[in-house]
């Protein structure tokens, strides 16, 4: 009951503060996202399960199940709960939500009410994608994430926001249209022997090698080309190069608040769909195009880096910065050992946190100083010591120094990659290590440039110190990166404990 | 209790019927009057207790066992039947809530109510209709009054131009199927559908026989705006007020599908007519609709013109519960199709309805005009946003719950191009349907435009239909249901 009541906060929070006079949206909204992060943090503490979801011998937390929609030989059910895994990325989801609606107090001065209704359809639309159990249910919220989104790069975004936002919508949509096909496939695959569009029971039916042939297509080549359609589907989402060019439009163009959301939510819904569809349902096709996974991985982070590199937008470093570290999370998922999946999943988290950081950083120097542009400013340190020290804090989370999110996640990552047994698994570690040398690079660089040095700003703007509740957004965010980079068990345990059941068959 | 005597299952269409004589009496004691609270009052009110009838007879199971069976078969009350009378109802609801403001000021405010009720009245004997002769009665009671109101607006070219359109259109398609009718009649010795079906295998008239199915055909094809007799309704929906625009674009093109259902499925059964493959000219109708009306619909700048073009292109998808007949899941195919229309109703008379709101603010027709709109009315344009994305299949309102499952049951039933086809013109009318979403919110308002006041019922009508939009999701299976049961009854 505990998940509807989620969603419903979000739902009724969207609704009314939709309707509310503008100037007491900002408020309204805040308080409204209360509700939801309250609930998942008493999922959290109240969490009792074990396993995967989608796999058998373990406990769901906070299931249910009830029929949807019933029609001939077609049975759709309502199915939500989470494990491990979900988990987490639902408390990610409510605070990422409640921090971006503080960073959107001193940006957004139009049409407020409607943002915030937005922001939180947004929250709504991606609860429901980590918590679904039928591929039916969680195609919906799949969607309808796509909507709020849409709306908030065209409305409130920059210049090129009409473009962003369309090439946004497309990609993401004919992505959508790709993956459902191959989904399909199986399902048709599977014939008689699941009669609904249950993940779980799909999940265990195709690794109980009941796939039979369709069409004359034999039970091989079926899996192999779903997998590859849902890849391709799922890759734009997260994005990998060489799908990933609708990103820095949109993270370019987008309000400071959705790209905090975008960066720090959105992307994860590639990575986590990649997990739960491609890696748990056809673990063997996975073990097969593991090097060549590996290596569109190894060029994410790179290339991606090397992008971030050339880039004079801190937006766009950031943006680009992006690629990098989910090429991280695709090597860890590749590797499929408990420290990979783990690590790849705990990635997610950091890079959630740290994103939404930077992104609500140059966000708070963007609103003070209207510009981006690294070589249009310099020493801001002196103007702006306590927003310095969060972008400080965050590059270095970025760049992965101990005690912090990011080391946790890349540690667990490389850990994990390293030992994995697909052929060339240690080159690619080796090689997109190295991608961290890149990353330490540009961070320094756009730090060393804008924040330090000699005082010098090419606007009309006074730069003084940022309000409040642009900072707490900051402060709140440097310390959860602390704490999952100290205590990672607080999450790490319970991912470890449903990736697991994984490994049992497949790699 | 006494069981209910049989004609009360006639309840809604008598309902109907009153309300519009009530409203003639009205009109003839206190002629031109601008009462709209008591005409719109007593309009809505007649509505409401006729969707109210169907829903409690469809609840109650008056339409299990075959139905009811009044005049000797002309009439049959069963589940299909009341399942299209709670969509027209719930339209004309809608259309007359919003007419409450749109007629303000106009003098025969009483003669437009009633020729809706009367019209109204015809759909609900087209769902009831039992026999070919009932079907052109009712038909014809449809079709005169809406004649009249796409002329409400006398003053109009417009409005004038497409009522003459469609009056010539609509003589032109009613004698063909009149004759349709008469052929078959010919050749089957009967009008009642069961003697239709009875008789139809024994004659040896092949081809009379295809001659008049194919007419008969060429008639429903009129009402539902299918090609090749779809160039009315742009015209006329361009013309007329916008609430008879979503009158028309959604009940009308509903009554004209509950009536091909029936006759195809009872008196031209598959498994009885053999020799003419009427399956194989739905599939192709199917095709040609719902590609042209896309197509059309993409290069328009008149947002209503674009809109009457998409329900050229909804109606394609519509086509597929007939064009997917004899392939094994013939209830869940035409069930779907069922609830397509149903969804459609508040989709589309939601979206007509919009445009009637900004026809009352006379802020023009094109996509420019509604640049900025967002900003100004936010409420009534998240709704218009809702039956785009809806429209379009996106899953912020019903319309993706009952496109998924209407192409699921296609490919179920084996016809999986047929399926493709409607998912790839389904992606493709996301370009237009998105066009208006980013006139309202992405583009700058031109400026000089004010909005005078918030019409209540306007503004009721469209978030209402907006509102039942979105709870279709989570409701979707207590519509799908009925619709199902109600098409497995027919065969």
């Amino acid at each position: 009951m505990i998940i509807e009541l989620l969603l419903a906060f979000c739902l009724i929070g969207a609704v009314v503060v939709f309707v509310l006079p503008d100037e007491y949206a900002p408020v309204g909204a805040l308080t409204a996202s209360l509700f939801p992060l309250v609930t998942s943090f008493v999922m959290w503490f109240g969490f009792d399960g074990s396993g995967n979801a989608f796999l058998e011998g373990g406990q769901l937390a906070y299931e249910t199940m009830v029929q949807w929609i019933s029609l001939g030989p077609y049975a759709i059910n309502w199915h939500v709960g989470v494990d491990g895994i979900s988990m987490p990325l639902v408390v990610l989801a409510t605070v990422l939500t409640t921090l971006a609606i503080l960073t959107a107090w001193t940006p957004i001065d139009e049409r407020r009410s409607q943002f915030y209704g937005l922001m939180l359809l947004l929250e709504a639309g991606l609860l429901g994608v980590f918590v679904a159990l039928d591929f039916f249910a969680w195609l919906v919220f799949w969607e309808v994430v796509l909507v709020p989104m849409y709306m908030l790069i065209g409305v409130w975004g920059g210049p090129r926001r009409k473009y962003a936002a369309v090439k946004f919508f497309v990609y993401t949509n004919l992505a959508t249209l790709v993956m459902f096909l191959g989904f399909m496939a199986l399902v048709f695959g599977l014939g008689d022997s699941v009669s609904t569009l249950d993940m779980p029971a799909i999940t265990q039916a195709i690794r109980a090698g009941e796939l039979g042939s369709l069409a004359g297509i034999a039970p091989g080549t079926i899996k192999s080309v779903a997998f590859v359609a849902m890849f391709a589907g799922f890759a734009v989402k997260v994005p990998i190069v060489p799908v990933h060019t609708w990103l820095p439009d949109a993270h370019v163009e987008a309000p400071t608040p959705a790209s905090v959301m975008l960066a720090g939510a959105l992307l994860k819904m590639g990575t986590y769909a990649l997990l739960r569809f491609n890696f748990t349902m056809l673990p063997d096709v996975a073990a097969d195009f593991a090097p060549f996974i590996a290596l569109l991985a190894v060029v994410s982070v790179i290339y991606g880096a090397m992008l971030a590199l050339a880039q004079q937008d801190l937006k766009r470093i950031v943006a680009y910065s992006s690629i990098s570290s989910m090429g991280f999370v695709i090597l860890g998922l590749v590797a499929y050992t408990e420290y990979g999946l783990g690590g790849a999943t705990f990635q997610m988290l950091s890079h959630g946190l740290l994103s939404g950081l930077l992104f609500a950083c140059v966000g708070v120097i963007y609103n003070t100083t209207h510009t981006r542009m690294v070589g249009d400013m310099s020493g801001l340190a002196d103007r702006m010591p306590v927003t310095t020290g969060m972008f400080v804090a965050g590059s270095f989370g970025y760049m992965g120094l101990p005690f912090m999110a990011g080391f946790m996640g890349e540690y667990f990552i490389f850990q994990g990659s390293f030992a994995a047994d697909f052929a060339g698994s240690m080159v690619f570690t080796a090689v997109a290590m190295f991608g961290i040398v890149i990353v330490a690079g540009y961070f320094l660089y756009a730090m060393q440039r804008t924040l330090f040095g000699e005082y010098r700003l090419e606007t009309d703007y006074t730069v003084g110190r940022a309000a409040v509740h642009d900072i707490v957004p900051l402060a709140v965010l440097v310390v959860l990166v602390i704490v999952l980079g100290t205590a990672p068990n607080i999450f790490f345990d319970m991912i470890t404990d449903a990736v697991g059941p994984m490994l049992g068959g497949g790699l | 209790m006494a069981p209910l005597p049989d004609w009360t299952a006639a309840a809604p269409a008598i309902l109907l019927g009153l309300t519009a004589i009530t409203l003639l009496i009205i009109d003839s004691i206190s002629p031109r009057s601008k009462n709209r609270n008591l005409l719109a009052g007593t309009t809505l009110v007649g509505t409401l207790a006729a969707l109210a009838a169907a829903v409690g007879l469809l609840v109650t199971g008056t339409g299990t066992n075959g139905g009811v069976s009044l005049y000797g078969g002309q009439i049959i009350v069963d589940g299909m039947s009341l399942f299209f009378t709670i969509i027209f109802t719930s339209v004309a609801a809608l259309v007359t809530l919003a007419s409450y403001d749109y007629l303000a000021g106009e003098t025969e405010q009483a003669e437009y109510y009633a020729l809706v009720m009367l019209a109204t009245t015809g759909m609900a004997m087209m769902a009831s209709a039992g026999s070919l002769a009932l079907v052109f009665v009712s038909f014809e009671l449809l079709s005169l009054p809406s004649y009249a109101l796409v002329a409400f607006l006398k003053d109009n070219r417009g409005s004038v131009e497409a009522s003459l359109k469609y009056l010539l259109i609509g003589a032109l398609s009613s004698a063909i199927l009149l004759y349709g009718i008469s052929l078959i009649y010919g050749v089957t010795g009967g009008l009642l559908f069961e003697t239709v079906a009875a008789n139809i295998q024994n004659s040896g008239l092949t081809g009379m026989l295809g001659i008049g199915v194919l007419m008969v055909l060429g008639g429903f094809a009129f009402k539902t705006a299918s090609v090749p007799f779809h160039f009315w309704a742009p015209e006329a929906y361009e013309g007329s007020p916008g609430p008879i625009s979503a009158y028309l674009s959604s009940a009308s093109k509903a009554a004209g599908f509950v009536v091909a259902f029936r006759v195809f499925t009872v008196a031209f059964g598959l498994d009885i007519v053999s020799s003419v493959d009427w399956v194989l000219a739905f599939q192709v109708l199917a095709v040609v609709t719902m590609t042209l009306g896309n197509f059309a619909a993409a290069t328009q700048d008149n947002v209503k013109r674009m809109l009457a073009y998409s329900s050229v292109g909804q109606a394609g998808y519509v086509l597929i519960g007939l064009a997917a007949l004899g392939g094994g899941q013939d209830a869940l195919v035409l069930g779907m199709s069922m609830t397509h229309l149903l969804v459609y109703g508040f989709m589309n008379t939601g979206a007509f309805l919009f445009i009637a709101l900004a026809e009352h603010w006379d802020i023009g027709r094109t996509f420019a005009d509604y640049n900025g709109l967002g900003s100004q009315a936010p409420i009534a344009c998240a709704a218009m946003s809702v039956f785009m994305l809806s429209l379009a299949g996106i899953p912020l309102g019903g319309g993706f719950l009952s496109k998924y499952f209407l192409f699921g049951a296609a490919v179920g039933a084996g016809f999986w191009w047929l399926a493709a086809i409607a998912i790839v013109n389904s992606v493709l009318s996301l370009y237009y349907y998105l066009r208006v979403v980013r006139a309202m919110w992405f583009e700058e308002s031109n400026g000089d435009r004010t909005i005078e006041g918030y019409p209540l019922g306007l503004y009721t009508a469209v978030i209402a239909a907006a509102v039942v939009t979105v709870l279709l999701i989570p409701a979707f299976n207590l519509v799908a249901d009925p619709a199902v049961d109600a098409a497995a009854a027919l065969f």
